[in-house]
């Protein structure tokens, strides 16, 4: 009982453990608590694969991400040709309408009479509104269309300064739009108010296919109530969504991020298009509609034509003023 | 020409970190990013697997896609590189990204985005290969040198594989075989639409 028998006793525990070994491993199967990537994929459908990290940034968690490639596909292909085809396609529009309608003339001429449409506030706002607008119209363009445009014409070096210059220009300016917009809906929305009036302006095509049509209107016809209502509530839109992809914290999730992306891409081509037609007839497609927005003052038989009411409304108030002047007090 | 993937064998990972530490030290990773990070799944629960995670150089890349003054690239090794003299730090790739590569540093003023950082493969940036300039940039080229990413060479497991694609599936193929059970190619349906079938 000394050497030879503890050297069995130790021959034996060794032989029984390397009996024993493959049983153990048999009772452990590794395949049947394992997470494998397909059945996971299978069991989240479009949810992303996530875990535990030790880093700080909880966004590291999520491993695999699938549905981040959907929104890829949008940005990259659907959203871009949707840009183009609202801009260049109403530029299309717009210049086969000059061939055909041609320049809109004021059908009797000018008259020689001034008579003021808009105060320099109200042409503050307007240009603070359009000038901001039309650099974050371009410099949004810019990253959607700038890498087939201007990237072959200027070389990736000049490209990437122009956009890095372009993005900073359109997350600042972003707040000065914001203000001109308040501005525009405090001194413009009382005139904006749908009414009868605008069924018969649209009847009547507006009088812009017709030569001589004038259909009445006050200081806004339908027209401009349409291009008010759409930079109001687009311009709201674009603001609130914006805002969202500057701060990216307050979106919420990467998939909110994506949802904001993708409404302010398109709500921006829109207004871009409808914007474009606003500068057409306000300069090019229209005579003397320029004055308006330019020195404030308006051509009084351009007034009568296009906002016929509105003129009576004028001159009655000044005719009334006048006389409120003129008559001596008692 | 190889056409160079990451495969993490799940069923190997210990999660030790070294890849992730080993990447931060060899580019001199800015602080606050991680070019590869490990993800644990099931944690503390029975099959719990811990994946290592990085850019995946997909096919097709949809940060490629979405970035708006494409400044990334595919070299001849099938390897997604960026440019970052010309990105803006616009964000768009990381949303665009399904397995949360790209980083940005905070340069300015409520925390605007500086230039994307992501996993560059070992392999640099569009300066000349091992130069003082891609290194800053991008770290070493470790690719240039002929050496296989760092993360994958030094694991301690050899859960973590690099190289050409179909080497490194060959390679995971037989020990799935070997040792009858594997968790899968982790993020290979989505980088390249195809997966590690055995």
């Amino acid at each position: 009982m000394t050497i030879l028998s503890r050297l069995l006793t130790a021959l034996s525990l060794v032989l029984a453990l390397s009996l024993s070994a493959p049983m153990a491993q048999a009772q452990v199967n590794p395949t049947q608590s394992s997470v494998s990537e397909d059945a996971l994929f299978q069991a989240l459908g479009t949810a992303p694969v996530a875990g535990r990290v030790t880093i700080p940034d909880a966004n590291a968690g999520y491993l695999i991400k699938p549905e981040n490639k959907s929104w890829a596909a949008l940005q990259g292909q659907t959203l871009h040709t949707l840009s183009i085809v609202a801009v260049v396609g109403m530029i299309a529009i717009l210049a086969l309408f000059y061939l055909i309608r041609g320049k809109i003339r004021i059908d009797s001429g000018f008259s020689g009479r001034k008579i003021l449409r808009f105060n320099a506030i109200e042409r503050f706002a307007h240009w603070t509104l359009a000038t901001t607008f039309i650099i974050l119209a371009l410099t949004g363009l810019n990253l959607i269309i700038g890498k087939s445009v201007i990237l072959p014409l200027f070389g990736e070096a000049a490209f990437g300064t122009l956009s890095t210059w372009g993005k900073i220009a359109h997350n600042y300016l972003a707040w000065p739009f914001m203000a001109a917009l308040i501005m525009i809906v405090l001194l413009w929305i009382i005139h904006n108010v749908p009414n009868k009036l605008d069924l018969e302006w649209i009847k009547m095509g507006g009088g812009l296919f017709k030569k001589g049509v004038h259909p009445p209107a006050r200081k806004f016809n339908a027209g401009q109530k349409l291009i008010f209502w759409s930079v109001v509530l687009g311009g709201a839109a674009l603001s609130y969504t914006g805002i969202m992809l500057l701060f990216p914290a307050e979106a919420g999730t990467a998939a909110d991020w994506q949802f904001y992306q993708t409404i302010h891409a398109l709500v921006a081509a829109g207004l871009s298009a409808i914007v474009i037609a606003h500068i057409y007839i306000g300069s090019v497609g229209m005579e003397g509609a320029f004055d308006a927005m330019g020195s404030g003052e308006v051509d009084e038989n351009w007034a009568k034509e296009h906002h016929g009411l509105w003129v009576e409304e004028v001159q009655s108030t000044q005719a009334r003023n006048t006389a409120q002047v003129t008559t001596p007090a008692e | 020409m190889a056409r160079m993937k990451f495969l993490c064998d799940a069923d190997r990972c210990i999660e030790c970190q070294a890849c992730v530490t080993a990447c931060k030290n060899e580019h001199e990773v800015p602080w606050g990013i991680n070019r590869r990070r490990v993800v644990t799944i099931n944690d503390g629960l029975p099959g719990e697997r811990s994946v290592s995670m990085a850019c995946m150089h997909c096919t097709d890349a949809p940060c490629a896609a979405v970035c708006p003054v494409a400044c990334f690239y595919t070299t001849d090794d099938g390897v997604v590189l960026h440019n970052k003299d010309t990105c803006i730090g616009c964000g768009y790739c990381s949303y665009a990204c399904p397995f949360g590569a790209p980083q940005y540093p905070q340069t300015a003023n409520f925390g605007t985005r500086g230039k994307m950082d992501k996993c560059t493969y070992c392999s640099g940036g569009p300066e000349p290969d091992m130069s003082q300039a891609e290194y800053v940039k991008y770290g070493s080229n470790r690719l240039a040198e002929g050496k296989l990413p760092l993360c994958a060479e030094m694991c301690s497991t050899k859960a973590l594989l690099a190289g050409d694609g179909d080497i490194i599936a060959d390679i995971y193929r037989e020990r799935v075989v070997t040792r009858g059970y594997g968790s899968g190619a982790w993020g290979w349906r989505t980088a390249y639409g195809e997966t590690v079938t055995v």
